[in-house]
Order: C-alpha cells, then structure tokens, then sequence
C-alpha cells in the first residue's frame, strides 16, 4: 500500500556568503519520504546534512527550491507560523540534548505541550517521562542527569507532542557507545509505537543500518 | 502569551541564582533608591511649601517698609471691612544670666497671623499644637534653638532690650516665617504693646514694620488701588501671587541639583544595565533558538525576557523605594536644624518615579538586546556559529539615548541645564576614560616586572581594557564627587577661615546711637576691646540717575546678578545704608576717579563700590539723586572703589565726603577685636545699650560653616549613590566576563596553580582597577578643588597628599570586595566541574 508522502525537498538548494565568495553548500536536493518511514541522513562532515535538515524542518530556509512538510509549503511561510508548524507536527532530538537549564526534567518535557496549547500538558509529560524510564527523576534538573538520562528526557519532549516527522540530529554523538545502544532502542522503540516518521543525521552506521532508508550526501549533492 | 508569562515566571528563579538578574536587580535597585531617596525628601519640602503658600504671608495683603506704618492704612482698611495686625522686626540680643543669643524679636499685634497660624508647644522641639491668640504682655515666646541657646525652659526671665519678660510657651512656627530653609538667628515673639519698653527702636534702628491685611477679595482689591495711590516708594505690598520666595527658588534649586545629582548615578546604573542585558541576551541565545525550534513564535521569546524583566523592574522598586525613604529619612536627619517647617509625610509620587525611571532604564538599555535575542533564528540549536542579526544604529542606540534625554529632561525640568548636565558628564567621562586608558597602557607594559599572579592580575587588566576603563571610569565619577566634596569640606573652609586676618574684628556693633557713641566706645575699651573702624549709617534710596528714573536701569541689573525682574528689593530701589569719611580703609582700592581730599568736605560726591557700579552701569559723572529721610540730595560720582568684603570691616556700596550728610538722623557701625575676660561683659554691654545690635562674627561664622558642612554632607551622601552605581558597574563587568574567568581558573589551577595564587592574580586586577579609579579621581577632586578655591573663594590651593592615598586606597577596598564576591565561586569551584559543565 502506498504511504502517503509527509516531508518532500524539491530542488533545494542553499548558499551562503563568505570571505571568499558565494558558497553552494546544499545543491539542488530532491526527494520524498513517507509517512512512518525511517530515514538516515549520512555523509562525510560539512557534506551538508544538518543544512538540508533544517530546511526540512523550515529552521532555516532555501536559497532555492520547495519544502513539504505534511501537506504545507515551507518556503511560503514566515518563521511564526513554521514555528507554529513545527509546534503541530514536529519533534528534535539534538546532539547536545538541548534541555532548558531552568526547567525539570518535567518542565522540559511539559515545554512543547505548553508551546502547542495542549492543557494537559503535566499528565502527558509524567506519562512520557515514565515512559522513558524517568518517572521517579521527574523534578530533577538536567545539571542532576546524566548524559543519557538527559537524552531520555530530550527523547520524551521530542515525542510527547505526537510529531509527524522526529527529526535527530546525531542523538547518540555526546553519549558512550552502551548509552547510545539504549537511546537508539528507545528511539526506534517510540517511533514504532506512535508511527512518526523519523528523519535522523549520524554518522554511526549501525544506528544508519537500523533505518529503512538512508540517503548519502557529498559535496552539498545527494548520491 | 499565557505560556510566555508562564514560562518567564517559571525560570526566573533560576535565572536569579545565575547572577545576571542579580546584578540587573542591583543596577535598577541603586538607580530607583537615588532617585527615590532625594524625591521623597524633595517631595516632601516642596509639599510643606506648596501647604504653606496661602499662609506664607500670614495674611491676604502683607504692607513691608523700613518706616512705621502710618495710621492712615489701618485706619482706611478697617473702614472698608479689612481686618489688620501689625509685626514690628528687629535683630537684637537676647540674655538670660549671663548667656547672650542673637535673635530674631518679632513684635505682634493682637489678631496675628490673620491667615494660617501660630504652632506652639509646651516645651522645646515638643509637639506642636495652634495657638489661639499672641503672647500676653509681660510673655515671650521664643524658639527652641533660643531656649537651648540661653539654657532656659517655660517660667525662666529673658531680658530683650531694657525688660525681661517670661517665656510661657515655646514658638515652633509662624506662618511668615519662610518656608524653606531658616534665618541663622533663632525667633521669639512677644507682644506689641512691650515693645516701646524694650527700648529695642532707636532712629536708624534696622527694624522691618509690616501691617498685615485679610479680607474678602472685593473689598481687598480697591483697598490696594487706593494704597498704591497714596503709598510711599518705600512701602511694598504683597500679595499672595508675588508670595514665591526667594527661599522657595533656592529650594527648588537645591531640589533640582540633588536630583541631578542623583541622576549621575542612575546613567551609571543603565551602562551596567546595557552590560548585564548584553551578557544575558549571550546566555540565552541558545534558549531562544530551541523554543523557536519547539514552535514559539518571536513573539513569545520576547515575552518571556520581558515578564523576567518587569518581574525585576517591579522588585527592584519596591526595594530600592524603601531604601530611597530610609536614606531621605537619613538625609533629614543631616539637615534637620536648616528646615525650618514640621515636614508632612511623603507622598508616593517618588515611587512611581521610580518604576517609571525603572521601565525607562530597562527600555531604553535593555530593550534592544531583548529585541535581538528574539531574532536569533532557530537554526542556532545546530550551528552555534550562528547569532542573531545586528541592530540598526536607530534600534541599537536609539531607544538608550531617548531614555537619558528623557530621564535628564524630566528630572531637570530645563532644556538648557540638561544640555549643561549632559556636555559636563560627557567630558568628565570621555576625560576619565583617556586618563584610565593610559593607566591601563601602562600596567599592561610592566606586566612582566613581578611574579605570576602580578602578570595574570595585569595581562586581565590590559586584555579586557574596554571593561576595565569603563569600570575605572564609573566608579572614578562617584569618587572623585565624593572627594571633591571632602576637599570643600575640609580644606577649602579652613583655609577660607585662615586666610583671614589674625587681627580681624570678631564683633559687630550696629545700632550705636550717636548720643551714645563715646560712652559705648568706653565701655568696649574698659575691657579690652578694640575697635578697628567705626562709621556712621544711614539710610538712603537712590531716586534717579542723570536726572532719569532709577527703574529703567533695573533690567540690567536683574541681568547682571542673574536674578528675575521681579525682585522688588533689588540694589536700585531698596533702601541703602550709606555712609560718609575722610579715610579711605587699606581694603578699598580706587580703581577709577579719586579719593576724595579736605577740600571736597561738603561737596555733593560719592564714591561707589564696583560691585554697585557694573550693576547699575555707573560711570565717572554721573549724577544720582537720594531721598534721605524725606529730604532729597543731588551727588556726583567722583570714584569707584573695589572692596575687599571679606575683611570683616565695615564696608559700604556707597561712600559720602565728611560735612555732607552730618544733618540726617543716623547711627554707628563698629568692628572691633573683642575678647572679654569676663563672659558677663557682653551681657553688660547689651543691658547698657539695649538698642545695639551686637554680632559675635565667631558664632555666625561657626553657623555658616556649620550650614555649609551639613549641606555639602547631605550632597556628599546622595553621591554615596553614585559610587554604588560605579560598583554595580564594576559588578556587570565581572558577570560579564564571568564563564571567561571561570575557565581561565580551572585551566590555572588544573595546570598546577594554587587556589591562593589565582585568588591574588584576580586581586591584583581588582585592586589596579580601584586604584586607577582612585588615582584618576583623586587628579579630578584636585583640579575641582584648585579652581574653586582660586577662581570663587580666592584662597591659595594647597594640594593634599592624602587625598590620592585616600582616593587609592577607598577605591582598591571598594573594588576588592565587590571583585571577590563576584567571581569567589569560580574560584571555590572543583575545576573538573567547570572544565566539564562550563
């Protein structure tokens, strides 16, 4: 049965100035993913993975060419309402966790249910929480986490909203290689429960390999 | 909106032990508190005087002259329905035993005050309480500064003049008494009809007679049309609408210089402000970039930064208007002998002053970068490389610049005094910061001449040099306030008093009736006095010049001593006290014309003081008609003579040839040397000649420098403020350069460097800085100092060592402390920790 396409780069193509001129560091990238298709971003550094994901999920924009993003057209839209878009329909999990400092473990999860207007954010975020094992860590601070309860709890505010499209930017890079294993389990473990579909930039290729697809990128060009 | 307000509440106290809202807090508190701190006590003289303006006169109509008031006035005013009283001044001695007190003798009709009232109390500052009639005859009701002078209570005998009457209350305040600051002489009332009996009034006596009227205001209206008709030139009417007293100005002008004053450290305050939102728009910038990530609009980044802000705007007032009132409190506490009047409670008003100069300083300084934080995009949470835009000139510095224009205007209240305020910060500032320059120069190049932590402490120092001359500059603005304010204090009053003459007259004597004259002189002689110059007196009004009214002369003259045209009492058509002599004093100079020899005895001339001369627009000539008790005299100006006033000699603007004026009713001035061996023999001499004035010039100096040093204490502690402010500065630095001086800490002490050795490194950067600060202060107190004592009070400046080892010193403590406190926990911390969580 054929799936219906969530997140489509046609044509993309992004430059920047430099010292030394204009560069072309994404060129003319095109492709489709499904809903609740795993995909892997991989590629040497500076082949321009991270660029293309944050066209893909309208945190930067083309200089060149479309976006989709689960039926909308992120070229046409202004940096409010991607944000609103993203409150809807997308999660992150970065690299370096990126929790708020101030907030609990629970805040933070609580954090993208409060963005997207959701008033039963505190239940859903202790669910999630316990979900990811960190129930009883719930009114913790992330300088009292570990690295890989850290990701747990990214992992949690990344899939409380029920995202469409789970972006992961190298999630198992800041972690050891036992940590990683789990944090990358406990990934794919959530996108197989809710659906969503996963878009992930790593250079690990086990984690690459467990992806149903992976599109290679070099030289800003995919291959 | 609802989450942004939730989530800035919900951070905010995590932010707050971070250190950045800490120091925000601080900045905002220092600058609500100066503000405050002077509005209140300004807030609070303005609404005394403002309660006071109807019952300034104590009457609807006041009549001054320096003659009786002729009967006729009473007599028309009670027939119209006007009611009247009458109060009789005078300045005369007043005794009990052998203590003596100069003082103000206000002599009054039954019916005073006819508007507000008299406030009495049963013992000296006591409660006060209204009274409902005058002192009887045979009763004295004198102040409390008299009582305590004269050591006496209720029931005691003071001798006024030839009597003594009994004090039976205590005088806390009359109506007409002025609103602002006090007369140096204490005040007693007593009735009018003792007044013959003390003998006080003699001809020429200086007395001041008043008739006062109320009434309905159509009868008051053409009671004053039929005086100005009949009146003489030397009576003066007021009424309530000329009722702005000169002390009422100089207040406001006191007001005005406080509340700049304080302003200096308030724009000190927003540099720290613009420094901490500098640094807090740095830590958060990864903050806003994953919120927009996670879907928040722009809008809702800045909500948050800006409900943290208000948050702190709001605290920072409410504390900092509590400590603005206990330092007002603090402040009257210092000049409370020179309000004359029951203060009533402070307002609000300097509260909401305050938020509002808050929401100001942190629009205008911090609103810019919070604007900023809120573009960062969002692609920040995978490259950290990328930041937000950059401002545009008109958003950076804009809204900043519009905040002090405001601020200064607001608080000024005057185009021209604020450009002053600004151009005088601006090169006091811009000196500061050259001479703080090339100290941090130099330190930078001997960096190497000492050990380790000497070249860390030097090389910080010389590598933040923006920071560090920015600190040296705020705090050296409030040092050098401070200290230039010790050298006015200190040096500059003593040597004022030094440079006067060992041999200079201590004692005035005015009043001296001729017929007494010789027996006077005697008597002062029989214990030791001498006297070192007397001259007649008597008074005199200048009626015209050339032949032309004296008014039309009058604009200048309001011009050339930077008064309004309104004074009525100005030097053309005031009485004068003029005199006459053959000799020419050793402190009159003649600077054009000449003296006048034997042969001008007689002849209609006159020598004239230069003060009198550029304010008139005298020349050699010219002709100038006096009506001298009735009798008008034509004289020609024949010299002008520049007077050394602070001789302590008596001294006159205008100077008559002997044999002119002998015929006019008059009376003695005299100075002289006095010390009498016997403390009696003053109050002797006053029961002798009750109708002379005595002024022990010791006693009114020791006022004025008292006066003086009280108002310069009360000045020097609003700019306690400014030096705080240049601590908060000093504060943002650190925090500023906080994480950079964490790390560099760590990598010290992980390379092997003791937590001491770090500690002295960063000890010595402080202490440079706060030396520099003091040094560079000290240069700019000295300066100040050098021109106010040569230029205004014509004394020699003697530079004090001290006051740059002082300056140095206070400036290192401040710094040291402050820079320990901020940075102690990066060096208490494990480095491992900081090396691995930043």
């Amino acid at each position: 049965m054929d799936r219906k396409i969530v997140l489509e780069a046609q044509d993309l193509t992004r430059k920047v100035s430099s010292p030394e001129g204009e560069l072309t560091i994404v060129s003319h990238v095109s492709f489709a993913i499904p809903a609740g298709q795993t995909v892997a971003l991989v590629g040497a550094s500076g082949a321009g993975k991270s660029t293309v994901l944050a066209m893909l999920a309208g945190l930067d924009v083309p200089t060149s060419g479309k976006v989709w993003l689960d039926g909308s057209d992120l070229t046409l839209m202004d940096e409010d309402a991607r944000a609103r878009l993203r409150a809807d329909r997308v999660g992150f999990v970065f690299q370096a966790f990126h929790l708020v400092p101030s907030l609990t473990a629970l805040e933070n999860v609580m954090l993208p249910l409060e963005l997207a207007g959701r008033g039963d954010a505190g239940v859903e975020a202790r669910a999630m929480l316990a979900r990811v094992g960190l129930g009883d860590r719930v009114g913790h601070y992330p300088r009292q986490l570990s690295g890989g309860e850290q990701q747990r709890v990214a992992l949690a505010r990344a899939s409380v909203t029920r995202p469409a499209v789970l972006f992961a930017d190298e999630p198992t890079g800041n972690l050891d290689t036992t940590t990683g294993a789990s944090i990358c389990q406990l990934l794919f473990d959530l996108n197989r429960e809710s659906g969503t579909t996963l878009v992930l930039v790593t250079h690990d290729t086990q984690l690459a390999a467990r992806c149903e697809r992976k599109l290679t990128m070099s030289a800003g060009r995919l291959i | 909106m609802r989450i942004a307000l939730l989530l800035g509440f919900r951070t905010l106290l995590r932010e707050w032990r971070s250190g950045d809202l800490a120091v925000l807090f601080l900045a905002l508190f220092v600058a609500v508190a100066a503000l405050t701190g002077v509005g209140f006590l300004t807030d609070r003289i303005q609404r005394a005087m403002q309660l006071q303006a109807s019952e300034v006169l104590a009457a609807d109509l006041r009549l001054q002259s320096p003659d009786p008031v002729r009967d006729n006035y009473s007599v028309e005013a009670r027939r119209r329905g006007i009611r009247t009283a009458r109060v009789t001044s005078t300045l005369s001695v007043v005794l009990k035993g052998e203590l003596t007190q100069l003082s103000n003798v206000h002599a009054v009709s039954e019916g005073y005050p006819l508007r507000g009232s008299v406030r009495v109390a049963t013992r000296p500052f006591g409660v006060p309480l209204v009274a409902t009639d005058i002192p009887a005859p045979g009763e004295v009701w004198p102040d409390s500064r008299l009582l305590a002078a004269v050591d006496a209570r209720i029931g005691d005998e003071l001798s006024i003049g030839s009597i003594k009457l009994r004090v039976t209350r205590v005088l806390i305040s009359r109506p007409d008494q002025g609103s602002g600051f006090v007369d140096l002489a204490p005040s007693l009332l007593m009735n009018d009809a003792n007044l013959a009996a003390t003998a006080l009034i003699q001809p020429g006596s200086r007395v001041r007679y008043v008739e006062l009227y109320a009434g309905d205001r159509s009868r008051l209206a053409p009671f004053l049309t039929w005086f100005n008709a009949t009146g003489k030139r030397s009576e003066r009417v007021i009424d309530i609408a000329d009722a702005s007293p000169e002390v009422g100005n100089a207040s406001a002008r006191a007001a005005r210089f406080l509340s700049l004053a304080s302003l200096a450290g308030v724009l000190l305050c927003a540099v720290a402000i613009a420094m901490t939102a500098r640094r807090y728009v740095k830590r958060h910038l990864d903050l806003a970039a994953l919120l927009k990530t996670l879907g928040a609009p722009q809008s809702t980044v800045l909500i948050i930064s800006l409900t943290q802000l208000a948050c702190i705007a709001v605290l920072a007032t409410a504390a900092g208007s509590a400590a603005g009132y206990l330092a007002q409190t603090g402040l009257l506490a210092i000049l409370r002998d020179m309000v004359a009047t029951e203060l009533p409670p402070a307002s609000l008003q300097p509260m909401f002053v305050g938020l509002a100069a808050a929401l100001l300083l942190l629009l205008g300084f911090a609103l810019p970068s919070m604007l900023q934080l809120s573009r960062v995009p969002a692609m920040r949470v995978l490259r950290r490389d990328v930041g937000p835009p950059q401002l545009g000139t008109m958003l950076a510095y804009g809204p900043a610049v519009l905040a002090v224009g405001l601020l200064i205007i607001w608080v000024s209240g005057d185009w021209k005094l604020s450009l002053w305020f600004v151009l005088g910060l601006s090169i006091a500032m811009a000196t500061f910061a050259m001479a703080g320059w090339l100290l941090v120069s130099v330190v930078g190049r001997l960096r190497g001449r000492a050990g380790v932590a000497w070249r860390y402490g030097a090389a910080n120092l010389a590598r933040r040099r923006g920071e560090s001359i920015v600190q040296i500059v705020a705090l050296g603005l409030g040092l050098s306030a401070l200290l230039l304010l010790a050298i006015i204090r200190g040096d500059l009053i003593n040597d004022w008093r030094a440079r006067l003459p060992s041999n200079a007259p201590n004692y005035f004597f005015v009043n001296i009736a001729p017929a007494e004259r010789e027996a006077f002189q005697a008597m002062l002689s029989g214990d030791g006095g001498k006297v070192s110059r007397i001259l007649p007196m008597i008074r005199g009004r200048m009626i015209a010049i050339n032949d032309g009214p004296v008014t039309g002369r009058r604009a200048r003259e309001g011009q050339a001593s930077g008064r309004g045209q309104g004074r009525g009492d100005g030097l053309a058509t005031r009485e004068q006290n003029l005199t006459w002599s053959t000799e020419l004093g050793p402190d009159n100079t003649i600077t054009a014309g000449k003296w006048f020899t034997a042969a001008d005895r007689g002849k209609p001339l006159v020598s004239v003081a230069t003060e009198f001369q550029e304010s008139m627009n005298l020349k050699l000539g010219d002709r100038l008609k006096f009506d001298i008790a009735g009798e008008t005299i034509d004289v020609t100006i024949s010299s002008f003579r520049k007077v050394q006033w602070d001789s302590m000699q008596p001294n006159f603007f205008l100077m008559f040839p002997a044999g002119l004026l002998e015929g006019a009713a008059g009376t003695y001035m005299a100075s002289a040397q006095y010390r009498p061996t016997d403390p009696a023999a003053v109050a002797q001499l006053v029961r002798r000649f009750p109708g002379v004035s005595i002024f022990d010039m010791d006693d009114l100096l020791g006022q004025v420098r008292s006066i003086v040093e009280k108002a310069v204490l009360a000045v020097q502690s609003v700019f306690l403020f400014t030096v705080l402010s240049g601590v908060v500065v000093l504060l943002a630095a650190v925090q500023a350069t906080r994480d950079e001086r964490r790390y560099e800490s760590a990598m010290l002490r992980t390379l092997g460097a003791s937590r001491r050795t770090v500690l002295i490194g960063v000890m010595v950067e402080f202490a440079l800085i706060g030396v520099m600060a003091g040094v560079v202060a000290a240069a700019a107190a000295s300066t100040g100092g050098f021109f106010l004592a040569t230029r205004l009070l014509e004394v020699p400046y003697h530079p004090n060592p001290m006051l740059w080892l002082s300056g140095a010193a206070i400036g290192a403590a401040l710094v040291c402390v402050a820079g320990y406190l901020a940075t102690r926990t990066a060096l208490t911390q494990p480095p491992m920790s900081i090396l691995r969580y930043g």
